[in-house]
């Protein structure tokens, strides 16, 4: 592996290869295979180019490309919570907008300071805002495309027609962003079902399989929410101290050029190898944050969308319970009984259904993620030990 | 033609002064080897890039086992130091501050250090001695070499500075990692100043300094506290210096003086600069720590919640793992602050005493100037008085000009004497100062390294248990 001590390709390749990473035991069959092929980044939008390739026969070609926004990439998701058919698994969590803000505002920032500082130091921060802005946008074409990806990965969800517009459809599908008015209702709906969840938690599940999962989940959920909070604050310390490495070096550059005793070469020499350090370290910091961090706040959505689904589960059964009753009294009083029984039935059937699926659903997460971890850890070890040699050599 | 005079000059001076101390023979041969082509190889790191510190693994070894956390001893008896020795060299003497005790209670409360000498030099009694000292002692020393020697142009090493508020919370008892942390910085700071004060040949010789390190009982330096009425005056003095400062406009003959001030100007921002940079370096690696220990407890939790075995210990595993390296990173934080940044605020502090010294020669110049501007008056006095031809003015007149004379010659040789030794002295600080930053950046160096090698043992440590999640 060559020890590239440039930030152009190395810094790259191995983003690419660690985000794709991130899923794995993703079934890609010929049948169907979808990627983000290229993404533009204009003033305040993301625009994806996502490609497909496929075999099945509801697609007119076997290969073609769409553009697409990231509000489009929500609309998707949302249409797959709120269809009723697919309350038995758990969707893919959407991918997080595309946010430069903090860093157009170091940007903004530099441009603003650019009188206060030497001519190097100002193109050495200018360089590293540029990688960071670099990374930032990397790692949302990676989420972008790691939701498509599951979702072509998913037996059923596969199948889904607004997924098969979504990939074909080559003009704009105007989707517009929810308007205050829905976002409102959105809210107020959040607020509804998390109540709901609390009512329906109480219930206690017949099976023991879900009891343990719900249980689990719930614990799960919360401590990486934690990890994931505080692996962020560690990788950014990590970076805070990368650049003052930037600064140490510049500053002892200077006092290199400007000293007359022979110690100047010396003081060139440590400027240099602190300028070294700081690349590692920075890489250091970026490997961190991919491995660790993304991975823990990738499950931390993963382990919400399977709280859904549970969720969704609990309260088909509380439905299905309720029905009962409802059917019970029917009987009792004798009057509208076959309506009770038809809705007792629907209500049977959804459960099972669901519970069916949601139990395989929740064994491949389980799986999914051991082996998510497994890869990311193993790999964080390898490059923290590649980065410590090389600057043990350095 | 002049300098070739003071060359001849600082030369006989020095033959004087090896003379008068026959146990120092260390100046010159001192200079010597400083210079000296064998030494090159030894000091440089410029043959190859790779090639870090300058002492073998031999330093890196001993330095695994010693974990405690105290301040490293910066002027260790180095490679180059027995090399010296090895030429004829006795200069010899080794100081250490120690042992932080404190004494009484509440706010009278003072910490008191013991100060330890090792020498081989005959003007001591003794070869080994110590005696117990307080902050307050360390200053009185420093105020009467500052007001013997920086009028004639030497350097003297400033001595740390006072803190209030660190002493007070020392003193009322708050027995925290601040307080500590702050005796441990105060220690260092100390021995530091003492082992600069003793470097200085001319101050080595002095009695004050012959008497704080050796007599078991001092005299209570009370001029050095803030409030006293010696406190006072100096701020006045200070303040006046200031304004003199600026409407002394001198005019500079020797165009080395002005380069060299301009230099040290020069170095003095691009050394406060570098400070806040690495200042800024500590924090942050503190602050790293700190949050690699939260995310170490945390990812603890995580593996236990975890129900899949393997992942769970890998993930404990994992947060042991960042326990160890937010250990290495508080000690890498102390390495930082302790070597770096220590070593920049000292010289801070030295170019201002350095800058001190170029100021008294202006004053020096100033009195000169003024001594012939009276005499020029008196000669003028004197004609008219020749001229008004009143006898016994006359000879005033002419004792006057006499008195006056002799002042404008003595005030032409303590300027020449003072420039004489601030061209040594400069010249001396300068070596000294190429010593200090060479050693101790290499030694940082060594420390980066080495955190570097243990981040490597814990990993490889970790890998397996990542790879053997099943």
């Amino acid at each position: 592996m060559m020890e590239g001590l440039d930030d152009g390709p190395d810094f790259l390749s191995e983003e690419d290869r660690g985000l794709k990473a991130i899923n794995v035991d993703l079934q890609s069959d010929a049948a169907l295979q979808v990627d983000i092929s290229d993404a533009l980044s204009e003033r305040d939008k993301v625009k994806f180019t996502v490609h497909t390739k496929s075999s099945l026969p509801n697609f007119k070609q076997n290969e073609f490309s769409v553009v697409r926004q990231h509000e489009e990439f929500i609309w998707l998701h949302d249409s797959f919570i709120e269809n009723e058919d697919y309350a038995g698994y758990i969707i893919p969590p959407a991918p997080p907008r595309p946010d430069f803000d903090a860093s157009r505002e170091k940007l903004q920032k530099l441009g603003e300071g650019e009188g206060s500082m030497t001519k190097e130091e100002f193109t050495k921060m200018k360089q590293e805002l540029e990688a960071e802005y670099l990374a930032i946008f990397k790692k949302t074409v990676a989420m972008h495309e790691v939701f498509l990806c599951r979702v072509a990965a998913h037996p059923i969800l596969r199948k889904d027609l607004n997924f098969h517009v979504f990939l074909e459809y080559n003009q704009d599908l105007s989707v517009r962003g929810k308007n205050k008015k829905e976002k409102l209702e959105d809210f107020f709906k959040n607020m509804v079902k998390s109540a709901d969840g609390v009512i329906v938690s109480g219930v206690k599940d017949v099976d023991d399989f879900f009891e343990h999962e719900r249980t689990f989940l719930l614990e799960y959920h919360n401590r990486v929410k934690d990890a994931s909070a505080k692996s962020d604050r560690m990788t950014r310390s990590h970076k805070s101290a990368a650049d003052d490495y930037n600064r140490i070096g510049s500053s002892l550059y200077a006092l290199g050029t400007q000293d007359s005793t022979d110690i100047c070469k010396f003081f060139l020499k440590v400027s240099e190898l602190f300028d070294k350090t700081r690349k590692i370290e920075a890489r250091v910091s970026a490997d961190e944050d991919l491995k660790l961090s993304d991975l823990l706040k990738y499950y931390l959505r993963e382990s919400q969308a399977a709280k859904d689904l549970l969720y969704r589960r609990s309260r088909s059964l509380v439905d299905y319970e309720n029905a009962n009753k409802a059917l019970d009294k029917a009987r009792a009083k004798n009057k509208d009984v076959l309506q009770a029984e038809t809705s007792q039935q629907l209500c049977c059937q959804k459960f099972e259904k669901i519970s069916e699926s949601a139990k395989q659903e929740l064994i491949d997460f389980k799986t999914r993620r051991v082996a998510a971890f497994r890869k990311n850890l193993v790999e964080l070890a390898e490059l923290e030990l590649k980065h410590a040699k090389v600057s043990f050599v350095t | 033609m002049v300098q070739n005079l003071q060359k001849l000059c600082s030369m006989m001076t020095e033959k004087i002064f090896l003379q008068i101390i026959n146990s120092l023979r260390a100046e010159a041969t001192e200079e010597v080897s400083l210079d000296s082509p064998e030494r090159e190889p030894i000091l440089s790191s410029e043959p190859s890039p790779a090639v870090t510190p300058v002492t073998p693994t031999t330093l890196i070894a001993p330095r695994i086992e010693s974990k405690s956390l105290s301040a490293p001893v910066i002027f260790d008896r180095s490679r180059e130091e027995i090399e010296e020795e090895a030429n004829g060299d006795v200069f010899d003497i080794e100081i250490g501050v120690s042992d932080p005790e404190k004494v009484g209670d509440g706010m009278n409360a003072y910490m008191a250090y013991r100060v330890t000498t090792k020498t081989s030099l005959s003007m001591f009694s003794k070869s080994e001695f110590s005696v117990k000292r307080r902050f307050s002692d360390f200053l009185g020393l420093h105020s009467k070499l500052a007001s013997k020697y920086l009028h004639v142009g030497y350097i003297v090493p400033p001595a740390p500075e006072k803190s209030i508020v660190g002493m007070t919370k020392v003193k009322v008892g708050k027995e925290d990692s601040s307080s500590t942390e702050f005796v441990e910085k105060r220690r260092a700071a100390l021995e530091r100043y003492l082992q600069r004060t003793v470097k200085h040949p001319t101050l080595l010789q002095d009695p004050d300094l012959r008497q704080f390190l050796e007599s078991s009982e001092l005299p209570r330096a009370v001029n050095t506290q803030a409030l006293s009425g010696a406190g006072i005056l100096r701020m006045v003095n200070k303040a006046a210096d200031a304004v003199n400062k600026m409407t002394i406009k001198m005019n500079e003959s020797d165009a080395w003086f002005e380069e060299k001030q301009q230099q040290f100007e020069n170095l003095d921002q691009q050394l406060r600069k570098l400070h806040a940079s690495v200042e800024a370096l500590v924090c942050h690696r503190k602050e790293l720590s700190a949050n690699t220990a939260a995310f170490a407890k945390s990812a603890a939790m995580l593996g236990n919640s975890e129900d899949h075995t393997a992942l769970s210990r890998a993930l404990s595993q994992l947060a042991e793992v960042e326990e160890k390296i937010d250990q290495l990173h508080q000690e890498q934080a102390f390495a930082d602050f302790y070597m770096f940044s220590e070593l920049l605020s000292d010289y801070i502090r030295l170019i201002a005493a350095v800058k001190g010294v170029f100021d008294h020669r202006m004053k020096c110049w100033q009195k000169w100037e003024d001594a012939q501007i009276t005499l020029l008056k008196k000669r003028e006095t004197e004609a008219k008085m020749m001229v008004a031809n009143k006898p016994d003015k006359i000879q005033q007149a002419k004792n006057e000009i006499r008195e006056w004379e002799a002042k404008v010659q003595q005030g032409e040789r303590d300027f020449e004497q003072i420039s004489k030794t601030i061209r040594k002295e400069v010249g001396r600080f300068e070596k000294e100062r190429v010593k200090d930053f060479k050693t101790v950046i290499i030694k940082y160096l060594e420390s980066l390294v080495q955190t570097q090698q243990q981040l490597i043992k814990y990993w490889e440590a970790f890998l397996p248990e990542a790879k053997a999640i099943a």
